[in-house]
This record gives structure tokens, sequence and C-alpha cells, in this order.
């Protein structure tokens, strides 16, 4: 870094030989690939802005998406995204210390602080497969569609559940069984199919109306008093649809749920608390931007919409279809811009790994110097720079 | 062909014991710079919400904080700042007059596409 800037007058600095950078061409060109990438990067962070901006107050906020630790569960808004920016940050120092040691010729310096860039570096990307693991999995509650056609997303803490009752057989379980493993999983494909109930009478409810509809259905000319049947009929489907309306309006107290091998089950959880209900898409009662919905209401609309016999009216997690967290974008841009960079910090401790081994073989003391160290240290800081701003645009905003 | 009329640069960032020690004060401060940073970041995050009066004040805050975080990333960290002022000016200036341009664009059409679809629906 010390003498730099050498002075040159305008002919020896364009007549060739010299370079009018003072670098060398494998450096500048290193930053003009990271230039090059850069503009990739504010591309998709544009293309990112450019979409919020368009879906307004519909978009997820980044504390209520990122919420949670491992080991300690949700409450802890950001804090995990702020060790990873801490670990690629603490990282990108241990790197420029590296780079550092090479100017010094020091060779023990220079493996030493490129290991711990290294180590940052997988430290980054498992934080980074943890945070994707617990982002596709999604929360307790998932989104819901509430009968309004609106959607909410659910904050709160989920109340364990105990142990599903059968109370019918099926092809599997007996009557009187009591399941008490793996439940959150059946609990959740169950409400994804419409398969959980708020009892048995529901079921049985509809199961009538279908039976009711089929025979309705049924080619009935010519048979003899078909039109009397007809009307039969009718009367009974919409005494069942009363009956269906009486029980759906009283307050949900526990449901049962329909298992995978149709056996029916009444499902023992304990009590959500603190149940909160944002809209993310508005419906004809609730509006995006809205007050958020809390205490019994919540918990009435909730198991209400949960438990109405309709499948998809609540989404878990996040794939590139649907996403509990709001648009369906927002969970391809999540993909892609976290995906990308976390492909260019793979690729970074790739590079950093071969440098490193032709340091311990000396290649580069041979040479004179370290320039190898510090090319594959901007690259290995433009990838915390680009993390900077995804940090930002992505998370804090 | 080992050609040997060409200057070798490389050697010119070559530096004494003595400089690296001011060299590492300076990587350290800059390391505690961009924790407090990050840590105020985080701080503000969790404690003013987006339906806060505060918030545009917060985001700006945000902004602002993120480019003193990129600008002491870029020019210690990778050394831009030891680079010659040309040098310097073809890396940055290219790119920040495309980039303020493609945001002015695309925020502005986003904000209309925006308006456009809370009036009409989806």
């Amino acid at each position: 870094m010390a003498e730099h800037a050498v002075i040159l007058d305008s002919k020896t600095l364009w007549g060739g030989k010299e370079s009018p950078f003072s670098t060398s061409y494998g450096k500048l060109m290193m930053w003009f690939f990271l230039v090059s990438d850069a503009l990739t990067f504010t591309g998709l962070l544009i293309a990112y802005g450019y979409t919020r901006h368009t879906a307004q107050s519909a978009w997820p906020i980044g504390e209520e998406t990122f919420n949670s630790m491992p080991f300690l569960g949700h409450g802890y808004p950001l804090l995990y995204v702020a060790l990873m920016t801490f670990i690629l940050i603490v990282s990108s120092v241990t790197m420029v210390l590296a780079v550092e040691a090479g100017h010094r010729m020091d060779k023990k310096g220079v493996i030493k602080w490129m290991i711990a860039t290294i180590i940052g570096g997988f430290f980054f990307l498992g934080s980074q497969a943890w945070e994707w693991s617990h982002f596709i999995h999604g929360s307790e509650f998932g989104k819901i569609e509430l009968a309004d056609g609106s959607q909410a997303i659910v904050k709160g803490h989920f109340g364990e559940i105990e142990s599903f009752e059968v109370i019918k057989a099926g092809g599997h379980h007996k009557n009187g069984d009591v399941i008490k493993t793996d439940l959150l999983h059946q609990f959740q494909h169950a409400a994804e199919k419409g398969s959980i109930y708020r009892s048995e009478s529901v079921i049985n409810n509809l199961n009538d109306q279908k039976k009711t509809i089929a025979q309705l259905n049924m080619d009935t000319t010519g048979v003899k008093g078909a039109a009397a049947n007809i009307i039969a009929l009718n009367n009974k489907l919409s005494l069942l649809k009363k009956q269906f309306n009486e029980i759906q309006s009283k307050p949900y107290t526990r449901g049962v749920i329909v298992l995978h091998d149709g056996s029916i089950a009444k499902i023992n959880k304990k009590a959500d608390e603190h149940l909160m209900l944002i809209t993310k898409k508005s419906g004809s009662k609730f509006k995006v931007g809205g007050e958020p919905i809390e205490g019994k209401k919540a918990t009435e609309l909730y198991y209400g919409s949960l438990s109405d016999g309709y499948a998809n009216k609540v989404v878990y997690g996040a794939n590139l279809k649907q996403n509990e967290y709001g648009p369906q974008q927002y969970g391809q841009f999540f993909f892609f811009i976290t995906g990308f960079h976390g492909f260019h910090v793979f690729s970074g401790v790739i590079i950093n790994i071969i440098i490193c081994i032709g340091v311990v073989l000396g290649t580069y003391h041979k040479r004179g110097h370290y320039e190898m160290v510090e090319k594959t240290g901007l690259y290995w800081h433009f990838v915390d720079l680009v993390w900077v701003f995804v940090f930002t645009f992505f998370y804090l905003i | 062909m080992l050609r040997d009329d060409l200057i070798e640069y490389s050697l010119n960032t070559h530096h004494s014991e003595d400089q690296g020690k001011k060299i590492r004060k300076k990587i350290f401060f800059v390391t505690l710079l961009l924790t407090v940073i990050t840590a105020v970041e985080v701080l503000l995050g969790a404690f003013i919400h987006q339906n806060s009066s505060l918030w545009p004040f917060v985001k700006w805050t945000f902004i602002i904080l993120t480019l003193f975080k990129a600008g002491y990333i870029v020019m210690i960290f990778m050394h831009l700042g030891d680079e010659k002022k040309w040098m310097r000016n073809v890396i940055l200036i290219p790119y920040f007059i495309f980039v303020l341009y493609l945001i002015f664009i695309a925020l502005c059409e986003a904000l209309k596409v925006g308006g456009a679809l809370a009036l009409y629906g989806n």
C-alpha cells in the first residue's frame, strides 16, 4: 500500500508497458468482474423492490417472517439474520488480515487467517441451510383463507397437540386408540386436505349432503313420482345445510380429525395463546392494512376456517408456488436472491480452499508476492458487501 | 515466453512490520464500526415497527447506514481507497450512473403499477 501511486508522465503512462492504474492485469480484471456481478445483484434487488412496491402493504415484513432462533423458538425478530451478518463480517475481517499478512510475506499468518475465513464461510452456509429449512417448513399456524375470501398470516403461540383419541375405527386404527406420535405433521396434513371438522356430527351431516346431492343428480326422468321426489330431496338438503350452519356458528371447542386411514379421532390440544391474524390479501370483509384481528375473534375465525371441511384453506411453509408469508413472488425472490448469494458464498469458500492449498504448498511465496490471496480476498469481500445490501433490503425494510 | 519489460505492480503493495501494525489497527476499528452499525440496525428494527410513525425516518436511517457499511467494506477491506483515483472512478462511476437510473425508473414505474392495481384490483 505504501508506494501505490507512482507518478508517471503521460508519455510513459499511455505508451504501453505501464498500466495507467499501476495495478496488475489480474487484479483489474477481478474488479471488472465484480462490477458486472454487482450489476447482477443490483438488478435482482431492484426487481425485488419493484415487485414489493406494486404489492404495497400485502408484502410480508421481515421482523414478522424471520423471528426464530435455533433451540429457542419464536420471538427473536431478526436476531438470527443479524448473527449471520456478524459471521460474514468477521470472516471478511479474517480475510483482510490474511491479505495483510501476505503483504508482509508472512506465510504462516496467511494460512492461519485463510483457514479462519474458510471456517467462517462454512458457518454462514450452515446458518443459511437452517434458515432455508425453517422458511420452507414454516410455522405451526400457516396462512389461513378466511370465510370472506381474505388471507391472513397468523402470529402467536401454538398450543401443543397432546394426542388423537380415535372414536371411529378406520383401516389401521381401532376404536379407543390414543395416538401420540407425529401429531403436528398429521394435523397440518389434514388441515391442508380439509379433513378437520368441528365434531363428528358435521362429518355425518356433510356425508348426508353428498348422498342427497348424488340422488338429486341421478337421472330421474320417466320415474313415477319423480317431481315429488326431487322436492323432498331438496327440502332434505336445505334442512341439512341449515343444521350445518347452526353447528358452524357455535364457538369452536375441540375438533375431530379424519386420519389417513379414514378413522376419525378427537383432537386433544392445549389452547393457543396471543393469537393474532394479519390480513395479507383483501376479502369482502377484512382488508390489507387494516387492524390485526386478536383474541377470541381470531381463534374463532382461524379454527372456523380450518374446520370448514374445504381443502386448500391453509398454506404451511413455502415453495415456488405458494408460501405462508405473503404473495407468491415473495417466496420466489427469497429463494432466488438468498440462493444466488449463498451460491456465491459456496464458490467463494471453494476458491479460498484452493488458494489456501496454494499458500501451504508455497506457490505464492516463490512468486515473491501474495497477490492471489488479495484477488480471492476481493471476491470474498464482495460476497460480504452483497449480503449487507440483502440484509437491509430483504430483511430490515 | 517470459517478458522482462513488464512492470510487476504486485510488489507495490508490500509493507513492513510497523506499517502492518497500523493497518491492523485500522482493520479492527472498521470491524468494530461494522458490528456496532449492524447491532444498531437490529435494535431499531426490533423496537420500531413498520406501522410506527417513525418508520420512514428509520427506513432512511437503514439505507444510509447500509451505504456507510458498504463504503467501509469497499474502501478499506477491498483497498479501493488505496488505488489510484482514476481506477476508483472507472469502477464506481459507470456503476452508479446505471444503478441510480435503474432505481429511479423501476420504483417510479412500480408505484404507478401498484396504484393501478389498488384501484382496479388484480
